[in-house]
């Protein structure tokens, strides 16, 4: 019996969960601040969020850049298509590679800073003081940090998208003797900007609102105590990974069926 | 004097609150009076600062009602709430300094968030709050570089940034050295007194309270064990748990053993 009570209760704990976050979400999407003092405070948060997370995102877009250069030059080389290289590189890193691992990275570096951060505020008091102050605290500190990600995250993958095909260019026109016209011209005859570039930014964009709406609602809803924190943390990274992972897999099952 | 006489400004009415099915308050009532300084207390975990929250609108009582400002809290509107709560202040144990913001930003944020002064009268009326804790000298400090008891100053000169009718301070004293419980048992009465405010202070140090609240209630397991002027609290039944917690008695009806099996059979395992 005990078990089934379990079972009930995780049930409804998580559900209540689940709505808890639904109506967070609409909260910061239909009460927006407003644009005199809720702009810097999104600014602040696009430094915060995308540019401190951008050398993170440079150095790990340069080696895998490189990583897929080498690797997918040895292959084709075997099929003496060692010219396609520019297309294979352009093409997963624009396709997956760059929203999904810059998701990643950006969940682990940002997400998490943001998950500690608001439930250090809670814990030691800092959210509910301002709201005795009748200041919402969803207007004042979460709203602009979902904005913060929601921003930074497709621009973020765009630097990863292009450094990331620099380093591939590195590897297989610098290192490996590869013609550079052959390299570039070939990318750009087989990359389609709306199914191949454009898509990939949107699902970045997805990525970057639920990185950041995983991150804002398990720091507001943290226990406050220091146990709290570090759970909300790894939980963060935990289920943004998982997020960003499956829904890169119904986003591209929409994309590839035309939808 | 009861508190009666005069207009108040809280009034809680059979008061029930639930937390985890844990009983907090079972059935109390509490006047807060106009103008004065009302002492609310009992030992660690009778729900002295939930009684605050409550006050501020932050939880939602279980059943009975708790009005202030003549409006019931509960059933106001988020904007009507906000609304209230600019005439409102509190002092959070800890202060709930924003730590991302120095003295001066802390004390000008809710100034900045609620009015359309000027950037020169923000500073003046900044300062004048500072100088009113007597820390206008630490303004461009960061809260991390503060102590205890000036971190909580800067927070009463943020909590009376605007000018609120009515302050609740969150254990004000605890973990304070003398001297900082002096200063800020003096800025609680000196501020009550020059700024017409109406105050209310949960604590449990006793003897600091009591010297400086007008009226007193004693809380303990969700009920009010006393009631009264400091000098009316009658607590000649040395049996009692109020003549318990004014003396500090370490055993009583707040037993120093919590509940458990007996001793021995604890000690000889499970046989």
């Amino acid at each position: 019996m005990s078990a089934i009570q379990t079972l009930g209760r995780w049930g409804i704990e998580t559900t209540r969960g689940y709505g808890k976050a639904g109506v967070l979400l609409f909260r910061v999407l239909f009460h927006f601040p407003n644009i005199k003092k809720g702009f810097p405070l999104v600014i602040q948060q696009v430094y915060a969020e995308g540019v401190l997370s951008l050398l993170i995102i440079a150095v790990s877009s340069l080696f895998i850049g490189m990583v897929v250069g080498l690797q997918g030059y040895h292959t084709l080389v075997k099929f003496g298509a060692a010219q396609q290289l520019g297309t294979l590189v352009a093409l997963s890193v624009t396709r997956e590679l760059g929203p999904v691992v810059a998701a990643l990275l950006f969940a682990g570096r940002a997400g998490s800073a943001v998950a500690a951060e608001i439930g250090l505020m809670k814990a030691t008091e800092q959210l509910s003081s301002m709201e005795m102050m009748a200041v919402d605290p969803i207007r004042r500190v979460i709203s602009p940090r979902l904005w913060g990600g929601f921003i930074s995250m497709p621009l973020l993958t765009i630097i990863f998208n292009v450094i990331a095909i620099y380093g591939a260019y590195l590897v297989g026109v610098k290192w490996l003797g590869l013609d550079a016209g052959a390299f570039w011209s070939n990318m750009q005859a087989s990359v389609d900007f709306h199914s191949d570039v454009l898509n990939g930014i949107i699902k970045s964009v997805v990525f970057g609102l639920v990185v950041t709406w995983i991150a804002v609602f398990q720091g507001y809803e943290a226990a406050p105590t220091s146990a709290g924190i570090a759970s909300a943390t790894t939980r963060t990274v935990v289920y943004s990974s998982l997020a960003i992972l499956g829904l890169d897999f119904v986003l591209t099952t929409m994309m590839i069926g035309d939808w | 004097m009861t508190t009666l006489d005069v207009m108040n400004i809280v009034e809680i009415e059979n008061l029930h609150f639930e937390r985890n099915n844990h009983i907090v308050f079972n059935g109390i009532d509490v006047k807060i009076p106009k103008g004065k300084v009302t002492a609310i207390m009992g030992p660690s975990g009778t729900g002295k600062t939930t009684i605050l929250r409550l006050m501020g609108g932050q939880l939602q009582p279980t059943s009975g009602t708790v009005t202030v400002f003549d409006q019931n809290i509960n059933k106001l509107t988020r904007r009507a709430l906000y609304k209230l709560r600019n005439r409102m202040g509190m002092l959070f144990q800890n202060g709930g300094l924003f730590t991302h913001l120095n003295v001066f930003e802390n004390v000008a944020f809710p100034l900045r968030e609620h009015t359309k002064l000027s950037n020169s009268m923000i500073r003046s009326l900044v300062l004048m709050k500072l100088e009113m804790v007597g820390l206008r000298g630490t303004a461009h400090l960061m809260p991390s570089e503060l102590s205890g008891g000036m971190a909580r100053r800067i927070a009463l000169a943020r909590a009376i940034a605007l000018d609120p009718q009515f302050i609740m301070y969150d254990e004000p004293l605890t973990g304070q050295d003398p001297i900082s419980k002096g200063v800020l048992v003096k800025l609680i009465r000196t501020l009550n007194d020059a700024l017409g405010l109406t105050s209310v202070i949960v604590s449990h140090d006793v003897k600091e309270t009591l010297s400086i609240a007008d009226y007193v209630y004693v809380m303990s397991d969700g009920k009010i064990i006393g009631q009264g002027r400091p000098d009316e609290l009658n607590h000649d039944d040395p049996t009692s748990e109020l003549h318990q917690f004014l003396v500090g008695l370490p055993d009583g009806p707040v037993a120093f053993h919590y509940p458990a099996e007996k001793f021995e059979q604890d000690l000889m395992g499970e046989e």
